[in-house]
């Protein structure tokens, strides 16, 4: 597995091609945004009746990951259900595959806008969770130092010799890390948008999921007059550095 | 057929006929006749443009409301132009107002405002004048009987642009319920020449008989000949500009139709750069902001204009009498809309047409001459037979079931009552039927959450509020998602729309062409492309709208026809005959029923080309199955490109037996593998999706907010092929596919023409029909193991440039 490694406020991380992050250390798996339930939620309010195998392909995903990792600990990043009902709607087979997978470990579910409290399922509810210097929650907050966040399921666009390119990504900063959304039909949030503007600083960079990680700056809206006061005030260019800068900043 | 016995305008009752005697007019022959036949359940009146085929359609509605009509709806207009649907309020307005009739007539399309909307549900007017999509909506109502209980005709005018989309097929379920709503309607179609009256007569259902009227001298239309040759490829014509303009300078008022949006505006140009006389010439296309059509066709209206250089935006449309020469640039691909586009000029009705084809290359003007056989043999092509579309039907028992409980059995007679779905199984129909109650998924995941619940055997919406929801998705035509252009500052002129894709390929400095002005890409801001005016620089071409219409099937039997035809060539410029005899000498030419191959060698790499003639699209899926199959075979195949005419391969081994690679049953068996993952199929799937109502159109407004929490259509596509390939939306995407752009009917047609007559001819070198492909534009490199490994060199390309190295696997 082609990780992209990451030193983030003393801890090595690993950013999966997945979109899933793994912190050896602490044998730590953090996913984000799940959203299980999404299609059956959205039949029940009356909406468009998605076809109903979402949930099923996030577990399958999931489930690859802890067979590799082995985690002892598992976060999910908030947003983990569609709503509070989704976690009781889920079906039988289902959540006997998610019960299997807590099973013998330390299950952490923190809150999200989707799923604001605990849900009928094992494991620990929180707002946040600490550890070793590091907070996960679900949103980046203003001042978040050393957080680890999701909720705005980040995707990068990029167009490069003819072929345009959309994927889910990390966003790291000196302070921050966004994950990207590991649920099925989850859509994404492009990081030219304007809610990325103020979350992320100058220097961040993303990380593209795939078959391998890949790291670029973060692209922005193009607006020529910011790149240009980007390099000055950051004292680095954006394109032909020279000489390669390593990922933690 | 038209009735044999003599016409006068005393049929007609008496305040008509002093109506056109006062104008000293005379009712022409065939708005009498279809006036006689005014209680046929059904007519289907086919005239030439400027035959007053409007009014026509008018005239029994005219007299049947007579001088004091009561109140209520007597008639349904239906057009596909909303802009019809207003100019035709106005010019039916004259008659009545000067024969000081009490005959009420009002519009109502997308652009009517809420109130006049609501006043109509409670008090509608004596002609209503609407769109396919509109009456759809209308009939969703649970007023619907109490609006419609008392109509009496349906008029269906362009209605031959109409049948073969998926338009025609929601307008005519809606007839048919119409007709169940008001039992003795009567239904008249207005139509332009068709290759087939009695299948369009058969779509308009009801038994419907055909009336055709004189249609008028025959039309005078030429190849243009110019003094520079035409280039051996490329589309735009732009070598002809000078001679065009001669022609504008020499006629009235001139249309000059282009086959796409970028070319139109690429001509554009190159007209106004001849314009020496400062013509007033204009341009129009469906990429261009409403307000800038608007201006054009109100000057054009207003006599304002020489000329206009235009796409199929305006194929349909007001007729305007002053046009007297019809200019079409690049090869028609379809005889019938060449013949409709010719009859824009028709400046009276008893006046020859006159037309112009300008070849854009070399191959187009064999094209352009068989073009010209066909329109003098009348032998025009077309679609037969298409059965309706399932997703339309699915939207309309949706939309039913808004209007009230619907009744399985008999909401399928009544289906099969429209003419597109008279051949409609039951078991089709309960497909959709179910897909709208429960998505009829293999999992019976919502039997809880069902959209249409039963009780007594009657279908009910299960949340009667989501009938709002259903009728915002109301419509068949699925927009690609494209983005405003303005110019920045200065409040943002609105300039026209782009793709989002184009878009999204732009870097700031990037020029490109949009309403006949070159314009400098500044920045993509809210959903805007932000542009300021760039009058020097040389454009880069705007390749919005990138599909691009295939030479129909008749029109390249044609072609082939005339290559075996040696004879012929004489009718054609010299350098034709040239070409031709030197292509004799080096190879061989296409013969009707057989399928020539060549192979040869150039730089080192082994080219085979195939002359399939079975339309571009179809020669970019044999492409890519061909390339692959050899991918499989270790040929090494690098790139391919195709025409309407051929396909040419390059890699590094030759093709031995290129036989054995064309056969039916290995082609179609790697079409399913390669298919299930093509972007097309992916593009299909969300049409189909939105029409069917899996998936809410965007909405404006909606796009801003919440954006993350959309999904994209193709995770859904990839999911259901997972888990449920045969679900009924990926059933009609596979047909859709394999008629649309994959169009690989076309070359299983060809294949089993075919029958294995293969011509395969080892040339000693690049033969001279062959030469033209290498010119063409859109090569398809063949991206080896795919898009994502291309995907992942480019990203670490990008790495290096930027000095970040790639981390250790």
């Amino acid at each position: 597995m082609s990780h992209w490694p990451l030193l983030f406020h003393n801890a090595n991380l690993s950013l999966n091609p997945t979109g899933s992050l793994w912190w050896e250390g602490e044998s730590l798996l953090c996913v984000a945004d799940l959203h299980l339930g999404k299609s059956e939620r959205m039949a029940r309010r009356g909406g468009s009746l998605l076809p109903p195998y979402e949930t099923s392909e996030t577990l399958d995903r999931l489930s690859r990951e802890i067979d590799a990792l082995e985690p002892r600990n598992v976060v999910c990043l908030g947003d983990s259900f569609d709503d509070l009902e989704s976690a009781g709607a889920l079906g039988e087979a289902n959540t006997e595959r998610l019960l299997a997978m807590m099973a013998g470990r330390n299950w952490i579910w923190i809150t999200g806008n989707h799923d604001p409290g605990p849900v009928t399922l094992p494991g620990t509810h929180c707002a946040e969770h600490h550890l070793n210097g590091l907070v996960f929650r679900h949103i980046a907050e203003p001042d978040g130092v050393g957080e680890i966040s999701g909720h705005y399921h980040p995707k990068a666009r990029l167009r490069l010799r003819g072929v345009g390119i959309s994927r889910p990504c990390f966003l790291v900063d000196g302070s921050r890390l966004i994950l990207p959304a590991f649920g099925a039909f989850t859509g994404g949030l492009c990081t030219t948008d304007a809610a990325f503007a103020d979350v992320m600083g100058n220097d961040a960079l993303a990380v593209l999921t795939g078959t391998k990680t890949a790291a670029i700056p973060m692209p922005r809206p193009r607006r020529r007059a910011r790149n240009q006061e980007m390099s000055k005030t950051r004292n680095f260019p954006l394109k032909t550095s020279g000489r390669p800068r390593k990922p933690l900043l | 057929m038209p009735i044999d016995q003599p016409s006068d305008a005393t049929r007609l009752p008496q305040h008509l006929t002093r109506w056109f005697a006062d104008r000293g007019w005379t009712p022409h022959r065939h708005q009498l006749d279809l006036y006689e036949r005014r209680d046929d359940p059904g007519m289907l009146l086919i005239a030439p443009t400027g035959g007053g085929k409007t009014l026509a359609g008018f005239l029994p509605t005219l007299a049947e409301l007579g001088e004091n009509p009561e109140p209520g709806l007597h008639t349904v207009y239906v057009s596909p132009l909303k802009a019809l649907a207003t100019d035709i309020r106005r010019n039916l307005s004259t008659p009545i107002n000067d024969m000081g009739l009490t005959i009420r007539v009002e519009d109502r399309t997308g652009d009517t405002k809420a109130t006049q909307k609501a006043r109509q549900r409670v008090d509608p007017p004596h002609i209503l004048l609407t769109t396919p999509e509109s009456l759809a909506l209308m009939l969703s109502y649970p007023e619907a009987p109490a609006i419609f209980g008392g109509v009496q005709r349906v008029v269906v005018d362009e209605i031959h642009a109409l049948a073969e989309s998926k338009r025609g097929d929601q307008l005519m379920l809606c007839l048919s319920r119409l007709q169940t709503i008001s039992p003795h309607m009567r239904r008249v179609g207005l139509s332009a020449t068709v290759e087939d009256p009695p299948a369009l007569a058969g779509v308009l259902g009801h038994g419907s008989r055909v009336l055709l009227a004189d249609p008028g001298p025959e039309p005078q239309i030429a190849m243009l000949e110019t003094a520079e040759l035409p280039p051996w490829s490329g589309m735009g014509g732009r070598h002809a500009a000078r001679a065009v303009m001669d022609l504008v300078e020499n006629a009235n008022t001139t249309l000059i139709f282009i086959n796409t949006r970028a070319q139109a505006e690429l001509f554009f140009q190159a007209i106004w750069a001849v314009n020496s006389k400062n013509l007033p010439i204009g341009l129009h296309h469906g990429s261009l902001s409403r307000e800038a059509r608007l201006k054009v066709e109100q000057a054009m209206v207003a006599g304002e204009m020489r000329a206009i250089v235009c796409t199929g935006s305006l194929d349909l449309g007001i007729d305007w009498g002053n046009v007297d020469l019809v200019i079409q640039v690049g090869a028609p691909k379809n005889v019938k809309r060449l013949v409709q586009r010719i009859g824009r000029a028709n400046h009276t009705y008893n006046a020859p047409s006159r037309a112009v084809l300008v070849p854009a290359n070399r191959f187009e003007v064999l094209e352009c001459r068989a073009a010209l056989d066909a329109v003098a043999e009348h032998d025009l092509d077309g679609d037969t037979g298409r059965a309706g579309g399932l997703d339309v039907l699915c939207q309309h028992i949706l939309l039913m079931a808004c209007s009230g409980p619907v009744d399985p059995d008999a909401l399928f007679a009544e289906v099969r009552t429209a003419g597109p779905y008279a051949g409609i199984s039951r078991a089709e129909f309960d497909d959709c039927l179910e897909f709208c109650a429960t998505g009829g998924y293999a999992l019976k995941a919502y039997d809880r959450w069902r959209r249409l619940v039963e009780r007594d055997g009657l279908y009910h919406l299960r949340d009667p509020r989501s009938a709002r929801n259903l009728r915002m998705n109301v419509g068949t035509i699925v927009g690609t998602e494209t983005l405003p252009v303005r110019l920045r500052g200065g409040g943002g002129t609105p300039l026209g729309e782009v793709e989002e894709s184009f878009a999204a390929s732009l870097v700031p400095g990037d020029t490109f062409l949009i309403g006949g002005q070159t314009v400098k890409f500044e920045n993509l801001r809210e959903m805007v492309v932000q542009v300021s005016r760039q009058p020097t620089r040389e454009p880069r071409i705007a390749v919005f709208m990138g599909t691009k219409l295939a030479t129909s099937t008749k029109l390249s039997e044609r072609v082939i026809g005339i290559l075996d035809a040696p004879g012929r060539w004489k009718s054609m410029p010299g350098y034709i005959g040239d070409w031709l005899d030197l292509q004799n000498h080096i190879s061989r030419l296409p013969t009707p029923g057989r399928l020539l191959v060549e192979t040869f060698q150039r730089q080192d790499r082994a080219h085979i080309c195939v002359y399939g003639f079975a339309g571009r699209n179809a020669h970019q899926t044999l492409g890519l199955l061909l390339t692959r199959r050899m991918e499989e075979a270790g040929l090494d195949p690098l790139g391919f490109v195709s025409n309407d005419y051929a396909l040419l391969i390059w890699g590094l081994q030759p093709v031995t037996n290129p036989a054995a690679m064309l056969t039916a049953d290995d082609l179609r068996a790697g079409l399913d593998g390669w298919l299930a993952s093509n972007a097309v199929m992916k593009r299909t799937f969300r049409n189909v999706a939105t029409v069917a109502g899996l998936i809410e159109r965007n909405m404006p407004g909606q796009r801003k907010t919440g954006r993350q929490a959309t999904f994209s259509s193709d995770i859904l596509y990839d999911t259901l092929l997972k888990y449920d390939p045969d679900h009924l939306l990926m059933r009609i995407t596979r047909d859709e596919a394999a008629r649309g752009l994959v169009d690989y009917g076309r070359i299983e047609d060809m294949l089993s023409r075919v029958e294995g007559r293969i011509d395969v001819v080892h040339a000693p070198h690049l033969t001279p029909l062959a030469a033209p492909l290498l010119l063409e534009v859109g090569k398809v490199p063949i991206r080896g193991s795919g898009r994502q490994k291309l995907e992942d060199q480019a990203v670490e390309e990008l790495l290096a440039e930027a000095g970040l190295a790639v981390p250790a696997a």
